[in-house]
């Protein structure tokens, strides 16, 4: 084997940009949340308040409702993109006339900016001048009022982060199942496996590691969205799309309550690192034991 | 394989692909309509296009400094955390050594932080600590292409260890022992083989770089100003010019359709490297 030492200084540039640009700032917050700061007032000094954030945020109820909007976001959301992002990779493996046009169709939501992919959506959901609720009205009857209605909200969402993120999973899935032997597939098929078995047995043990990783992109970035939420709803109507990152800013910002969000953006933080670490352990775990 | 009807194929990619492309086709027609009739009934097809807001955007030298800078960041970004993630997802992958799973855990970690808060740390360490005489981070290009490493780099690692992962340690081996040194065994056989998941990184992560928005509005003040933050200077407290805003939303678009359809034949070819490795 190799030496040691070249491992190290291939990784240092990265924990070196990390350290500066993600750690520190992180100790940073750290110390702020045990203070009550606000930063933009005429007086902007620290008072030290000891654990009271900390105990405050166990009994908000504004923060476990927020915490729970985000959860059946993540869920609805990121289930739903891994479901059809499979079955358009899968689909995209085939040879069909047209397929790279389709495909670089299919990945265009990507190159937009969030903030963008927001004012779109608001601009065709909003009621008066959105032309999906014009429609549906006008088709089928239906009022859609995403002011106004939290499910309509909330369901609006849903469908723009599956519009704007899919194609990430499609393209992860993508590279991930180009890059697997074919053995085991034909061999398989010799063996008269069916597609369900060939999916269980032998591809989905072969993606799990890209999987694992488009899991964790997207559960994480679903956790911190703001840009795209803030533009389309502002967290309203009332706080059903009031998700943790926008719950964040909406505590930092309008209400300029600094070390109150920087405790929030810590425990959440705390949480995201535990549900992935979990995750990680037990969906990666098993596949090296298989492997030793 | 059961044979498909090539006709329906094509019918379910159209129905895909008009879903995907409303959105922006209709960001097109926004930008095309003069403000007083965005409010009236929505109309599909634009009878007359109106091009006030283009010429406008065009004319606009602020907005084309604001492009270039949005270049060079991204680019730049982009290229620092491929090359950087491959670096690190090559030692990740061929070195033993302690604690690496951990390493990569935590790489990722950087990612999970809901940005509005970190925020001013980052201002306040880079207008103060990180500082050379009168040399600041804050408002520099530089500044932001390692701002923007804290979430593009951890992703480039995510994305880049499978890849490198499936390439045969044999190779690696094999060319030791025919005495290569340990730099061109990474340049010359493991990074060409990699090529289909570098572009992959590399697209995304300066996708991602083009498209932030909230840090680069904090953290630049005029001299590397983006364009998505050019955006936020339409929304103002008399109403929001969605008709600039979405002519602009067309501009942020071009150059991201440029680099996708050149990095795009380096997917295909890699797709042909995958089907005959195996």
């Amino acid at each position: 084997m190799q030496s040691n030492k070249l491992g190290w200084i291939l990784l240092a540039p990265t924990l070196v940009i990390l350290f500066f640009f993600g750690v520190l700032p992180f100790l940073y917050v750290v110390f702020v949340s045990f203070h009550q700061w606000n930063p933009f007032a005429a007086s902007p000094e620290m008072i030290f308040n000891g654990a009271e954030n900390f105990r405050r945020i166990v009994f908000d109820e504004a923060f476990l409702n927020s915490l729970g909007v985000t959860v059946m976001f993540v869920v609805f959301a990121v289930l739903s993109e891994l479901v059809i992002g499979y079955l358009l990779a899968q689909a995209f493996m085939k040879e069909f006339p047209g397929k790279s046009i389709f495909r670089t169709i299919h990945t265009l939501p990507l190159i937009m900016a969030p903030i963008i992919v927001g004012s779109v959506w608001k601009l065709m959901t909003t009621p008066s001048i959105g032309i999906i609720p014009h429609y549906l009205d006008e088709w089928f009857g239906i009022s859609m009022n995403i002011g106004t209605s939290a499910p309509a909200a909330f369901m609006t969402i849903v469908i723009m982060d599956i519009w704007h993120w899919t194609p990430l999973v499609t393209l992860t899935l993508i590279a991930a199942l180009v890059s697997l032997p074919r053995d085991p597939f034909e061999q398989a098929q010799i063996d008269g496996a069916n597609k369900g078995q060939i999916f269980w047995h032998i591809t989905l043990p072969m993606i799990t590691p890209a999987l694992v990783a488009t899991i964790f992109i997207r559960l994480m970035d679903a956790l911190r969205t703001v840009d795209e939420v803030w533009m389309l709803t502002g967290g309203g109507p009332g706080s059903s799309t009031r998700f943790l990152g926008v719950h964040i800013f909406k505590e930092v910002f309008p209400k300029t309550n600094y070390g109150y969000g920087s405790t929030i953006s810590v425990i959440v933080l705390y949480l995201t690192i535990v549900v992935c670490w979990l995750l990680y352990v037990s969906m990666l775990a098993p596949r090296k034991n298989r492997k030793g | 394989m059961k044979k498909r009807n090539p006709l329906l194929t094509t019918l379910f990619w159209v129905l895909i692909s008009l879903m995907t492309l409303f959105p922006i086709y209709w960001l097109f027609v926004i930008s095309v309509k003069p403000a007083v009739q965005l409010f009236s009934t929505p109309d599909l097809i634009v009878n007359n296009p109106y091009w006030g807001n283009y010429t406008e955007v065009l004319g606009n030298r602020l907005l084309r400094s604001y492009m270039i800078n949005s270049l060079v960041i991204s680019t730049g970004n982009a290229v620092l955390c491929t090359v950087l993630g491959f670096f690190t997802c090559y030692a990740l992958s061929r070195f033993q050594f302690r604690g690496k799973e951990s390493i990569f855990f935590w790489t990722i970690t950087n990612r999970m932080a809901p940005p509005a808060v970190f925020l001013l740390p980052l201002f306040l360490l880079m207008t103060q600590v990180y500082r050379i005489g009168d040399f600041t981070l804050l408002d520099t290009r530089i500044g932001m292409i390692l701002v923007y490493c804290t979430f593009n780099l951890p992703f480039a690692i995510w994305t880049l260890r499978p890849t490198i992962d499936a390439i045969p340690r044999e190779l690696d081996e094999a060319a030791y022992v025919d005495g290569a040194s340990p730099w061109k065994v990474i340049t010359e056989i493991v990074f060409p083989l990699c090529r289909p998941g570098l572009a992959v990184t590399l697209i995304l992560t300066w996708v991602f770089a083009w498209n932030e928005y909230l840090l680069a509005a904090t953290l630049t003040n005029f001299e590397a100003r983006t364009l998505t933050t050019g955006l936020s200077e339409y929304v103002t407290t008399t109403g929001t010019e969605w008709g600039i805003m979405a002519t602009i939303s067309v501009f942020t678009l071009i150059p991201a359709l440029i680099v996708f359809g050149l990095v795009q034949k380096h997917i295909v070819a890699g797709l042909t490297f995958g089907a005959v490795k195996g």
